[in-house]
C-alpha cells in the first residue's frame, strides 16, 4: 500500500478479509445512455479507492448507487457482507425494500460536490440532527459529540453560525463532520473540492488527509485532485464508458499506467491544472 | 339620492357587528384553507398511489366547480343526509376547503423549490421520511410561499359575502337588510366596499414587508 504511515494500519484487515464493498455486474442505465455494464469491483475494509475517469464515465454513479440515491438496473451490490439490492423473504431473494436499505445504508456516509448543508439549522445542529434523530442519541450528547466533531475539522467556532455565513470550504468541512457524526464504516467523497474556490481546496483536504490518517473508515472518492489521490488512496481505478480499464496503487496509476488511455487522461488532468 | 351621514353614523355598529363576522369567518377558513392545503399537499405526493391519486382528483374537482355551488351543497343537500351544518359552519368549511385546494398548489411549488440536494443529503443521513420533512424540507419550502399564502388569505377574506347566500349574518347581509328595511341602499353598500378596501389595504402592509423579507 502507497500512503499506510499512520499506527491503526497495522491492525487494519487486509483485502482478504470480508469485502466492505463488492459490485457484482451492476448495470445502471438512463435510457438507452448505458452508465454501467456489468460492472464488478471490489473494495476491502479500511481501503481507501480513488475514481478517476472523464465526466460521464460513471464514476459518480457508483457513489450514487452506493448512497441509494440511484436504484440498479441490474447486477446486485453488498456492503459490509449485507446486500444493499435485495434481501431474502421466505427463503427467496427479493429487492431490497425501504426498512432493509435503511438499515444497510447505516454504513455509509457521503459527502457531496455542493455540500448540502441543511440552510436552515445552525452549524451545529446541522451535525447533531441525524445522531439524535437515527441514532436515537441523546440532545446533550450529540452535541457535544458534533461540537467534539466540528473542533475536529477546525470549526469550533462557528457552531452557531448558519451555512450560508460560512465560506464553501467551511461549509464543506461541517458536511464532512455530519458525515462523520453518523459513524459510518464507509465514506463516499463525490468531488468534494469542485465546486470550491482554489484558495479553499487545501483547508478541506488536510481535513479529509486528518481523517484518513486517524481512522480506519474505508473511502471512495472521486476527484481531480491527482496529488491528494496519491496521498491518501491505496488504489486508483480508472473509469471509461462504465468499465474499469485500469486499476493499480496511485504510485503505479500515476507514474506509469499501462493504459494509453489513462495516460491521455491524466495529460489532460495535469494541464488543465 | 344624496348621501346621509346621520344614516350612516346609524348603521355602522351595525355593520361593523357584520365585519367582525365576515372577520371571524375568514380567519378560521383561513386556518382551515392553511392547514388542509398542506394536508393535499403532502398527500398528492405520497408513494401510495390509493392515497396520492384520489387526493388529486378530489381537488380537481373542488377547485373546477364554484364555491357558491359548494356552499348551497354543504347548506342546503347535506341536511337530506343528516348532516346539520350552521350556516357560519357551512361557510367556514366550504372556504377553507375550496382555499386548501388553491394553497395546496402554492405549498407544492414551495416543496418543489427545495433542491434535490437537500433530499439527497437528508437520505445519507438515514434521516426517516418524517423527520425530513419536518427539519428539512417544510422549514424551507413555508417561509417561500408565506407572501403567497397571504394573498390567498386576503382573496379569501374579499370571498366572504358569497356566505351571505347561506345566511350568514356577514357584512354585506347586513347591509342587504338594512337597504331592504330603509329602501336606501347608496350608504349601506358603499360602506361595505369601503370598509372591505381598507382591510385589505392594512393587511396588504405587513404581507408586503413579508415579501420583501423572502425575497433575500
Amino acid at each position: 500500500m502507497a500512503i499506510d504511515n499512520s499506527p491503526e494500519v497495522a491492525s487494519r484487515p487486509q483485502p482478504s478479509a470480508g469485502d466492505m464493498v463488492r459490485f457484482e455486474k451492476v448495470v445502471k442505465q438512463y435510457g438507452d445512455n448505458v452508465v454501467l455494464r456489468e460492472l464488478d469491483f471490489r473494495v476491502a475494509p479500511g481501503e481507501r479507492i480513488t475514481l478517476i475517469g472523464p465526466s460521464g464515465s460513471g464514476k459518480t454513479t457508483i457513489l450514487r448507487l452506493l448512497m441509494t440515491l440511484e436504484t440498479c438496473d441490474g447486477g446486485r451490490i453488498d456492503v459490509d457482507g449485507e446486500s444493499l439490492t435485495h434481501m431474502s423473504r421466505g427463503g427467496r431473494e427479493v429487492p431490497a425494500d425501504e426498512k432493509h436499505i435503511r438499515q444497510v445504508r447505516k454504513k455509509i456516509g457521503m459527502v457531496f460536490q455542493q455540500f448540502n448543508l441543511f440552510p436552515n439549522m445552525k452549524v451545529l445542529r446541522n451535525v447533531a440532527e441525524a445522531p439524535m434523530h437515527v441514532l436515537g442519541m441523546p440532545r446533550a450528547e450529540a452535541e457535544t459529540n458534533a461540537r467534539r466533531l466540528l473542533d475536529m475539522v477546525g470549526l469550533a467556532a462557528k457552531t452557531d453560525a448558519y451555512p450560508s455565513q460560512l465560506s464553501g470550504g467551511q461549509q464543506q468541512r461541517v458536511a464532512i463532520a455530519r458525515a462523520c457524526a453518523m459513524q459510518p464504516k464507509i465514506l463516499l467523497l463525490d468531488e468534494v473540492t469542485s465546486a470550491l474556490d482554489p484558495e479553499l481546496v487545501a483547508e478541506v483536504l488536510n481535513v479529509l488527509r486528518d481523517i484518513a490518517a486517524s481512522t480506519d473508515i474505508t473511502m471512495l472518492c472521486v476527484t481531480h485532485e491527482m496529488k491528494f489521490a496519491r496521498d491518501v488512496s491505496d488504489r486508483v481505478l480508472m473509469f471509461d464508458q462504465g468499465q474499469i480499464i485500469e486499476q493499480a496503487p496511485p504510485d503505479k496509476l500515476f507514474s506509469d499506467p499501462d493504459h494509453e488511455r489513462t495516460r491521455s487522461f491524466l495529460r489532460a488532468v495535469l494541464e488543465e491544472r | 339620492m344624496t348621501w346621509d351621514w346621520e344614516f350612516v353614523a346609524e348603521i355602522l355598529p351595525e355593520l361593523l357587528r357584520g365585519l367582525v363576522v365576515t372577520v371571524q369567518a375568514t380567519l378560521v377558513g383561513a386556518i382551515l384553507a392553511l392547514t388542509l392545503g398542506l394536508v393535499f399537499a403532502l398527500l398528492r405526493r405520497s408513494q401510495l398511489a390509493a392515497v396520492r391519486v384520489p387526493t388529486a382528483v378530489f381537488v380537481e374537482f373542488v377547485r373546477s366547480t364554484p364555491l357558491l355551488v359548494q356552499l348551497y351543497f354543504l347548506f342546503f343537500v347535506l341536511p337530506s343526509w343528516g348532516v346539520l351544518l350552521s350556516g357560519f359552519q357551512a361557510g367556514v368549511i366550504g372556504l377553507g376547503v375550496h382555499y386548501a385546494t388553491y394553497t395546496s398548489e402554492v405549498y407544492r411549488a414551495g416543496i418543489e423549490g427545495v433542491p434535490r440536494g437537500q433530499w439527497e443529503a437528508a437520505t445519507a443521513l438515514n434521516l426517516p421520511r418524517s423527520r425530513v420533512w419536518r427539519s428539512v424540507i417544510l422549514p424551507q419550502a413555508i417561509p417561500r410561499v408565506l407572501p403567497a399564502l397571504g394573498n390567498y388569505v386576503i382573496a379569501m377574506f374579499k370571498e366572504t359575502p358569497l356566505l351571505s347566500a347561506i345566511t350568514v349574518a356577514e357584512m354585506l347581509a347586513v347591509a342587504r337588510d338594512i337597504g331592504a328595511s330603509t329602501f336606501r341602499y347608496l350608504e349601506p353598500i358603499t360602506l361595505v366596499g369601503m370598509l372591505f378596501l381598507v382591510l385589505s389595504l392594512v393587511a396588504a402592509v405587513p404581507l408586503r414587508r413579508l415579501e420583501r423579507r423572502v425575497g433575500h
